[in-house]
């Protein structure tokens, strides 16, 4: 296989450097070679979803230079693979270059199972898990079934994490609910963001989860930020760090 | 702004029982959907059939409403054509005038909200009664619709007692559902009896057949066409399907979406007037030509009116129908509300953490969420993005095109945070901070981790 090129978004870089690491020895523990192109910054995805596609352009341009040559582009973040895979050819218009990029840019679980076809999952997290599946990687990306659609169900990041041991994952009342981030909606609309965000985290409490994981960092930033104001002991986890210690093979 | 959503909606929260109450009202609605919906083991290959159907018919929408004109007329229906409310509602009155009409019952019609025909008629002394139980509460409370199926869903049974017992002379007190419905019923026969004519909307006309179908829970529609000898049917032009057979497509999907029910109680096809009556149908454009001529907006023309997009939208939930400007709320008029007027309605695109479910649940995949992302890069072109935003933005992408800026600024940032964490309330971070902590600031960027893991050298924990 070619190199992976490892996309790290702006705010993981700066506020979840852990999860980066976590992801990039995943990747490398697969015996995968990753770079980490320096000069990535962000993709754009703030501005396009205000409204500012006149600001988004230039990054997601840049975004398609840097990464162009990576036979994988790989990120631990849902939500940012969902604007290079969706939005861009949108943004940039489908030129051949940037329809071949958002074809090969992964979130990390699509990634572990579609592409490397990892099927077993050796390991231990052995506490009661809340899995918060963000929308872009339910309704976007595709990375499991919607509770709107009638289609049979599926889950890809469930099926690595549920086979580590001693994990269990508890059921909640509404199992893909938005918790309310949505970028600058987080601020926009903060009374309402709130809400979402602290009615999520009671599904959570309620269900018995003792840490939430996700694999968007962004949901789950504004879900601890609740639950620290509030007094409410639920630590969030990424899936990539919960994987870090397994062995995984296909 | 004069209408912002989110000032609207920050009031609506700020009542948390009650903001609560409401949204889990719905969210039930939601997941009856999701039961009625799971019994039709084809569910999503209706989806793509009605949105196929819909594509279809829109794409030569000219021929079938004349087909159906045509089919109609040949049936005895009178059809007429009005480019917009004004003449919608003088030729209704027309109508009504006509016939000496003092008392009109209407069945529920969200075009003729949107046209004000009520008002219209009133000030020309007609008495128009809504004769949907909902559509009456709201009518009695002197209010809009607050939901498009359920127009007064954010009202508690306590309160239409208050307001019956203010209104109608019941008793002081009542809250229970049932009687309160058999207040209304005998107030509403007493309308059906004495009205002289009678309107409702129109769910689906079928070119085909020239004939039309108009589908409720209570038997309003048919009780307010059977007793008055007249009676008029107000429908936009995106009403029109082709054929008879496309119908059980939409029926099938129409009641499951709306409320879970495999069938709403009554589905009732007219084709022609009473023996010794009239029966016309006016067709309104309404700026919905205009909706068509673009590719990006003609999609939202395809929506049945099953609300099932409100009733899943986790905003619309928690922010009440009157939070936002159009009088279509939720995702489906926070598409119609701004492809009709941008400016008036700039708030409406930003009111989603643009989730998708209205989009997933939407019988004849109407793509909305994505519908909003574009009416946000409309609003950006054209200014209508407060002004703090834009200048955030551009300062942002500013830095995001400097590698170097990005990593000295974050890094600056995050020594901030550390060092005078206080500090925050004073920055671009305040709003956030209101109910949420931000999270802590490491020391070292991935990028620095990233140098360490490649050369092999230890993790410094911060």
């Amino acid at each position: 296989m070619g190199k992976v090129g490892l996309f790290i978004p702006c705010y993981v870089d700066q506020f979840f450097p852990r999860v980066g690491l976590a992801t990039l020895r995943v990747l490398r523990g697969l015996g995968l070679e990753v770079e980490y192109p320096r000069d990535q910054t962000c993709c754009g995805q703030p501005m396009y979803n205000t409204g500012c596609s006149r600001e988004a352009r230039p990054l997601a341009e840049r975004f398609v230079r840097l990464f162009a040559g990576y036979e994988a582009v790989v990120a631990p973040s849902a939500s940012c693979v969902s604007m290079v895979k969706l939005h861009y050819p949108e943004l940039l218009g489908g030129t051949d270059e940037v329809r071949r990029l958002a074809g090969r840019t992964f979130d990390l679980s699509e990634y572990l199972v579609d592409v490397v076809k990892v099927t077993r999952v050796e390991g231990e997290y052995a506490k009661k898990v809340g899995l918060h599946r963000s929308c872009h990687g339910i309704r976007e990306l595709r990375e499991s079934s919607s509770s709107e659609r009638m289609d049979a169900p599926f889950d890809k990041t469930r099926q690595l994490v549920s086979q580590l041991r001693g994990i269990e994952l508890v059921e909640l009342d509404r199992p893909d609910e938005c918790c309310g981030f949505g970028g600058t909606f987080a601020v926009t609309e903060e009374a309402v963001s709130c809400m979402m965000g602290r009615d999520r985290i009671a599904d959570h409490v309620r269900a018995g989860a003792e840490v939430i994981a996700g694999y968007d960092m962004s949901c789950l930033m504004h879900l601890d930020g609740l639950a620290r104001r509030d007094g409410t002991k639920l630590p969030i986890v990424h899936v990539a760090e919960m994987l870090e210690k397994a062995r995984l093979s296909r | 702004m004069i209408h912002s959503h989110p000032d609207k909606a920050r009031a609506f929260v700020a009542d948390d029982e009650r903001a609560h109450w409401h949204d889990k009202a719905l969210w039930f609605v939601r997941v009856k959907r999701d039961r009625g919906a799971a019994t039709v083991p084809e569910w999503e290959a209706l989806r793509t059939a009605a949105e196929g159907i819909k594509a279809h018919t829109l794409s030569r929408l000219g021929a079938y409403l004349e087909e159906f004109e045509a089919k109609a007329a040949a049936n005895g229906i009178q059809v007429h054509w009005a480019r917009d409310g004004e003449e919608h509602n003088r030729i209704v009155h027309g109508i009504l005038e006509r016939h000496r009409v003092s008392l009109l019952v209407k069945s529920k019609s969200m075009l003729t909200e949107e046209l004000h025909l009520n008002p219209y008629l009133e000030a020309r002394g007609i008495e128009v009664v809504d004769t949907d139980l909902g559509e009456r509460i709201v009518q009695l409370a002197g209010e809009p619709p607050s939901h498009i199926v359920m127009p007064a869903i954010h009202r508690k049974k306590e309160e239409i007692g208050e307001l019956f017992h203010e209104k109608l002379g019941t008793p002081k007190g009542l809250s229970d559902p049932t009687v309160l419905t058999g207040k209304a019923r005998v107030h509403l026969r007493e309308k059906f009896l004495s009205a002289q004519a009678g309107l409702t909307g129109v769910n689906f006309a079928i070119a085909e057949t020239g004939g039309f179908v108009v589908v409720t829970n209570e038997g309003n529609a048919d009780m307010g066409t059977t007793l008055p000898r007249v009676h008029v049917a107000s429908m936009g032009i995106e009403k029109v399907i082709p054929r008879l057979a496309d119908l059980g497509v939409f029926l099938r999907l129409l009641a499951r979406s709306a409320t879970g029910q495999p069938v709403s109680s009554y589905t009732t096809h007219f084709h022609a007037p009473l023996p010794g009556g009239e029966l016309h149908v006016v067709i309104v454009d309404s700026g919905r030509s205009q909706m068509l001529s673009e590719a990006h907006r003609r999609k939202a023309l395809s929506c049945i009116r099953c609300g099932a997009c409100l009733n899943t939208c986790p905003v619309y939930r928690r922010s009440g129908g009157y939070s936002y400007s159009y009088l279509i709320p939720g995702p489906i008029g926070s598409v119609l509300g701004p492809h009709r007027d941008l400016a008036g309605h700039a708030s409406l695109p930003f009111a989603s953490s643009l989730c998708g479910s209205c989009t997933d649940v939407c019988p004849v995949k109407v793509d909305l969420h994505h519908q909003l992302l574009v009416l946000r890069q409309e609003a950006g072109e054209e200014k209508l993005i407060p002004l703090g935003k834009r200048l955030g933005m551009k300062a942002a992408a500013f830095a995001m095109a400097r590698p170097g800026l990005f990593r000295a600024g974050g890094r600056f940032a995050r020594w901030v945070l550390r060092a005078a964490p206080g500090l925050a309330r004073f920055g671009p971070a305040a709003v956030w901070l209101r109910g949420r902590e931000l999270p802590e600031a490491p020391r070292e960027s991935f990028a620095d981790l990233y140098d360490r893991e490649t050369a092999g050298k230890p993790e410094e924990r911060s």
